[in-house]
């Protein structure tokens, strides 16, 4: 049956904040081009989690006079601390010792998920027609192999493929131009990658995962403004990670943790990780007496430049963390993200307008200063695979000695998949109990997304070899998925004394970290039914 | 046949609530809002009465803020054909919503009045009720089943004894179980359509409602917390404790 298609100017694929600033931009330059932007989530923002610390410099280019427009950018950064934590010790790292690109006085603590919000509304105004609850689940090529469009997701179909009453075929969206803004591991994202060879001669991506929880604390203890980073405990010196804390509006504090996933010990538990690094003395006393309100974790790209893919194919360009614009020391990703919407835009409206190839973004965004960042930001990640303080020392002298301008680039070498070692040889890790008023376990973490799939529906997480979990992979890494889910989505139950491997599909919180770390890639990260997955206030 | 589908917008019912600190209510500010789901199986049984060629128009009318304008539109995306939206700001409270539905009654003269048989935000179940008894006509609440007769509707309820089968004459107003039956998909060609249907605005002064709440509301509050259960080792033992610890037997 074909299906019914809508035909647009440009279709965008990921309501987040470079998609948004696509859609924006390409209005403020041609108000007829008709665009459109698909979003997953049940409505923009329920599936952006990010930090964050917010750079307005691509924001200050897009809508120069955001601050008369009531937008949610409102607490500047006022103080900024960053502590090298020990078991029970932690020492304070003067911040004048940090590398420029770590300093964030002219920032913002914002919620990216508000931020979203209102891009969408700056959109609509424009005349952008925004379709939340809509994932693009289908790459469409013309004859000639050109991106020509996508293809929403059948609504209604139950567990077996079989339509229920309430089927709603899905829908052809043409485009002169597709731009794909999913984010981190994107899943038509990666079918282009490997469709065009985008990432031929680049490194290996690097990927991390990151939590975040909002927590509403006690006024006296709450800091508007202040900004902290941890690194060190509770992870060993082999392992990226660290920690942030933003002190927000209304008493809140954002608090979360990255984790690497080039990580080598099966028996790591990211989640385990954050939980107990919230039983830091210097951390407790800030959260004890308050309120967890929120919880979520989403897959980052931490490749940068070596493993940036080519952003440009026929028909379609591919910007944000979908390719991989993040800047990793200074741990952001949203100013890069929409700066790459802002050149996506740009590229198009010269390529509708007076047939430009497509091929321009390259050289656009070579001119930018989103490159420059990117060039001098390049050598950070790969650093610290010689270990934190081996990692740290390089860095100052990169970062603060020469300013990223050092004569070479260091390699990423493996993919985050080939990392683990077998679960025999690695030391296995006991997690202390959750105490249920700082450290909580997954279930009661989940609840809080409030993350629902319409039940009865295909399930989402796709195995290419269905016995590989409990034939290979329980047996060589004790399965990790176990532990790298922050959902709980993967669990190894035992039956009559037999091993079965459940995946509990209706929890997936859309983080991509089975699709990222699961060592050989067995598990692909499809669309579940629209509107599915967390619905995440102010994260 | 002209029906009137009554749709509210509530909180997600995904969404965990979040009682505000200082116990004046809940928190609604960046929350996902959706239409009160049996709302939406009210909205499905009456355009699927229209489909059968029984009804020839459906009219959604929402009573709320500017933004349950969302609500209707999503109401017009599934097949109803007009929407109205009487804007009233603050805590609307069931009677006063029927005494408004029954001034947009007054105007639009349905033959019938479907909406959810309660809202999940406050859970009163009042309004069609109240309704029926301002406009004297008869209804049929939780249904689970509804055939169009000629000049009446014969009801399955869903009560606690099983289902009851009424017949109702029309005009009537019936309020909708989460059984009726399964609402579609607003399709994306949809969505663009719902778009140009016009949404008429009306203000809740305008039709001479007072809303003022008759109810005070003197503090919310989380439930308190379940405690942790515990294992017994024999029947004996859970009578026991039954008896002596939990005194419920």
């Amino acid at each position: 049956m074909t299906k019914e298609s809508m035909e647009y100017d440009v279709v965008i694929v990921g309501g987040g904040p470079s998609g948004l600033t696509t859609a924006i931009k390409l209005k403020q330059l041609n108000s007829n081009l008709n665009v459109c932007v698909l979003e997953k989530a049940s409505e923009i923002g329920a599936h952006i989690l990010s930090g964050n610390v917010f750079e307005t410099r691509a924001l200050d280019e897009l809508i120069p006079n955001w601050r008369e427009l009531d937008s949610p950018i409102k607490t500047k950064v006022t103080k900024e601390k960053f502590l090298f934590l020990g078991k029970n010790k932690s020492l304070n790292w003067p911040t004048w010792l940090l590398p420029a690109v770590q300093k964030n006085h002219n920032n913002y603590i914002i919620s990216l998920a508000n931020l979203c919000r209102w891009l969408a509304e700056q959109a609509e105004t424009l005349g952008v027609e925004i379709f939340p609850g809509f994932p693009a689940s289908e790459i469409l090529y013309n004859e000639d192999g050109s991106v020509r469009g996508v293809a929403t997701q059948d609504m209604g179909i139950d567990k077996n493929g079989d339509k229920k009453d309430s089927f709603e075929p899905g829908i052809e969206l043409l485009g002169k131009v597709t731009v794909f803004a999913e984010g981190c591991r994107g899943h038509l994202g990666k079918q282009l990658i490997q469709k065009f060879e985008l990432n031929k001669d680049k490194d290996p991506q690097q990927y991390g995962i990151g939590f975040k929880e909002i927590w509403e604390i006690d006024e006296k203890k709450h800091e508007e403004g202040l900004v902290m980073h941890t690194a060190g405990w509770p992870l060993d010196n082999n392992t990226y990670g660290g920690s942030f804390m933003y002190h927000a509006e209304n008493k809140q504090v954002f608090l979360g943790y990255v984790i690497g996933l080039d990580y080598k010990n099966p028996h790591l538990s990211p989640f385990d990780e954050f939980q107990r690094f919230k039983t830091h003395p210097a951390i407790k006393k800030i959260i004890e007496g308050g309120k967890r309100i929120s919880y979520g974790a989403r897959a980052l790209i931490e490749g940068g430049l070596q493993s940036l893919p080519k952003m440009f194919m026929p028909g379609a360009l591919l910007i944000g963390c979908d390719a991989g614009t993040l800047n990793m020391p200074k741990i952001k990703g949203s100013h890069t993200a929409m700066k790459s919407g802002i050149i996506a835009a740009e590229t198009i409206n010269d390529h509708i307008s007076s047939g430009k190839n497509l091929s321009d973004y390259e050289k656009k965004f070579k001119d930018s200063w989103l490159y420059k960042e990117l060039y001098h930001a390049r050598n950070v990640k790969p650093s610290f695979s010689w270990g934190l303080i081996l990692g740290i020392i390089f860095t100052g002298i990169d970062q603060i000695l020469f300013r990223g301008k050092l004569p070479f680039t260091l390699k990423h070498k493996h993919a985050d998949h080939e990392t683990l070692k077998p679960a025999n040889e690695m030391p296995k890790i006991e997690y202390p109990k959750p105490d249920n008023i700082i450290t909580f376990d997954k279930t009661s973490s989940v609840y809080l997304t409030g993350t629902n799939h319409t039940d009865n529906q295909l399930v989402h997480l796709k195995l290419k070899d269905p016995n590989l979990p409990i034939n290979y992979t329980l047996e060589k890494f004790d399965e990790p998925a176990q532990r790298y889910c922050p959902a709980g989505v993967y669990e190894v139950q035992k039956e009559n004394d037999i091993n079965k491997f459940v995946i509990n599909s209706q929890n997936c919180i859309h983080c991509k970290t089975c699709d990222i770390k699961e060592p050989s890639q067995n598990i692909m990260w499809v669309t579940p039914e629209g509107g599915g997955g967390p619905k995440y206030g102010n994260m | 046949m002209k029906i009137l589908v009554a749709v509210k917008r509530v909180i997600d019912y995904n969404v965990q609530i979040r009682v505000k600190d200082d116990g004046s209510g809940v928190v609604t500010e960046n929350v996902k809002m959706s239409t009160n789901p049996p709302d939406d199986n009210a909205i499905e049984e009456a355009v699927k009465i229209k489909e059968s060629g029984k009804a020839k128009e459906v009219v959604a009318v929402s009573v709320g803020e500017e933004k349950a304008q969302e609500t209707v539109r999503k109401a017009l995306a599934v097949g109803a054909d007009r929407g109205i939206l009487v804007k009233a700001e603050g805590a609307i409270e069931p009677l006063a919503v029927s005494k408004i539905l029954q001034k947009i009654v007054e105007k639009e003269k349905p033959d019938l009045v479907f909406m959810g048989k309660q809202a999940i935000d406050d859970d009163c179940n009042q309004t069609g009720q109240m309704l029926a008894a301002l406009l004297k006509w008869p209804q049929a609440t939780f249904a689970s089943k509804i055939d169009v007769k000629d000049k009446s509707l014969e009801v399955t309820r869903e009560i606690d004894e099983g289902l009851e089968t009424i017949e109702v004459n029309i005009p009537a107003i019936v309020t909708c179980d989460l059984r009726l039956n399964e609402p579609r998909y607003a399709s994306l060609p949809n969505i663009m359509k719902a778009k140009k249907k016009p949404i008429e605005q009306l203000n809740a002064s305008d039709l001479g409602v007072d809303t003022k709440p008759r109810i005070e509301q003197i503090k919310v509050e989380e439930p308190p917390k379940r405690k942790a259960g515990i294992k017994v080792a024999s029947v004996e033992e859970l009578v026991q404790k039954l008896k002596n610890e939990a005194k419920v037997i």
